[in-house]
């Protein structure tokens, strides 16, 4: 039951993680470098100009769902698991839908990356 | 990438590790929640070392908010994930979990991975800069660069 709870908890962090971050991705690429934008204009006009992006406040609220799955999850399992496999999965579902929704040029090292990782998950909850 | 943009790159896994390790000593003092007491877990935010935690975070978070202006998502991640190795060390010494020897291989495997992707570009794209004008189209002479 234990490793019920902690596995159903990880998988909600990672689907809405990965929509999380997959919107606040998109939002950041619109707003810009915010490094060169903060220099040249301050910082009230880069969070205004972050702030007023949609798919930001989106990605904010699943960040939101993603973080209290987390709290749950962590709340049951050891966190050298949970941390780690939650994370990581997400990075492979990342891999997907960036290629998918945003359209970044995932090539065979990018791949290799991901299969990596993912088998270090494997291994971590084995 | 600049070094102004590594330094970028090691808050966001800096700030990820510890915010994540405060979350885990907090959260096994408020212990167990059951399925049926999830509301109870909105009250979780009270614990002090859950409150530092989440303080952590959103350090983590402008970090990683920055990273993902310039680089993209596919590179941001990976390249951070070091953090999972930084993250085993402190849960083995401060917080006594037990980490095993296979655990350490996956920590391994998930670090040959940083190395993979980090040795490729941070940006593989710029897919919506023709809708900023306003970066672009500025007189250089009016901009404050240092």
């Amino acid at each position: 039951m234990k490793h019920a709870y902690t596995w159903s908890a990880i998988l909600a962090v990672v689907l809405a993680s990965t929509a999380g971050d997959v919107l606040l991705s998109r939002a950041m690429k619109k707003v810009g470098d915010v490094g060169a934008l903060w220099r040249r204009a301050g910082l009230l006009t880069v969070a205004g100009r972050i702030l007023r992006r949609p798919s930001f406040l989106l990605g904010i609220f699943m960040m939101a769902a993603s973080f209290f799955s987390l709290l749950f999850a962590l709340s049951w399992g050891d966190v050298s698991l949970v941390a780690p496999a939650s994370a990581s999965l997400t990075f492979v579902a990342n891999a997907v839908a960036a290629k998918i929704f945003l359209h970044e040029r995932v090539d065979h090292r990018r791949w290799i990356a991901a299969l990596l990782v993912a088998g270090g998950v494997v291994l971590l909850a084995a | 990438m600049t070094f102004r943009k590594y330094l970028v790159l090691a808050g966001v896994t800096l700030f990820a590790a510890i915010g994540d390790i405060l979350l885990a000593r907090g959260m096994k003092q408020v212990g167990n929640v059951p399925l049926h007491g999830l509301p109870d877990i909105v009250f979780s935010v009270l614990n002090p070392w859950v409150a530092l935690g989440i303080f952590f975070l959103l350090g983590f978070f402008a970090a990683y908010m920055t990273a993902l202006s310039w680089a993209d998502l596919t590179y941001v991640l990976p390249a951070t994930s070091l953090g999972y190795v930084l993250l085993a060390l402190i849960a083995k010494f401060f917080l006594h979990e037990q980490v095993s020897a296979t655990r350490w291989l996956g920590i391994g495997l998930i670090s040959a991975g940083v190395g993979f992707v980090t040795q490729g570009p941070a940006l593989t794209r710029h897919p919506w800069h023709h809708d900023q004008p306003d970066l672009e189209a500025e007189p250089v002479g009016t901009r404050a660069e240092p």
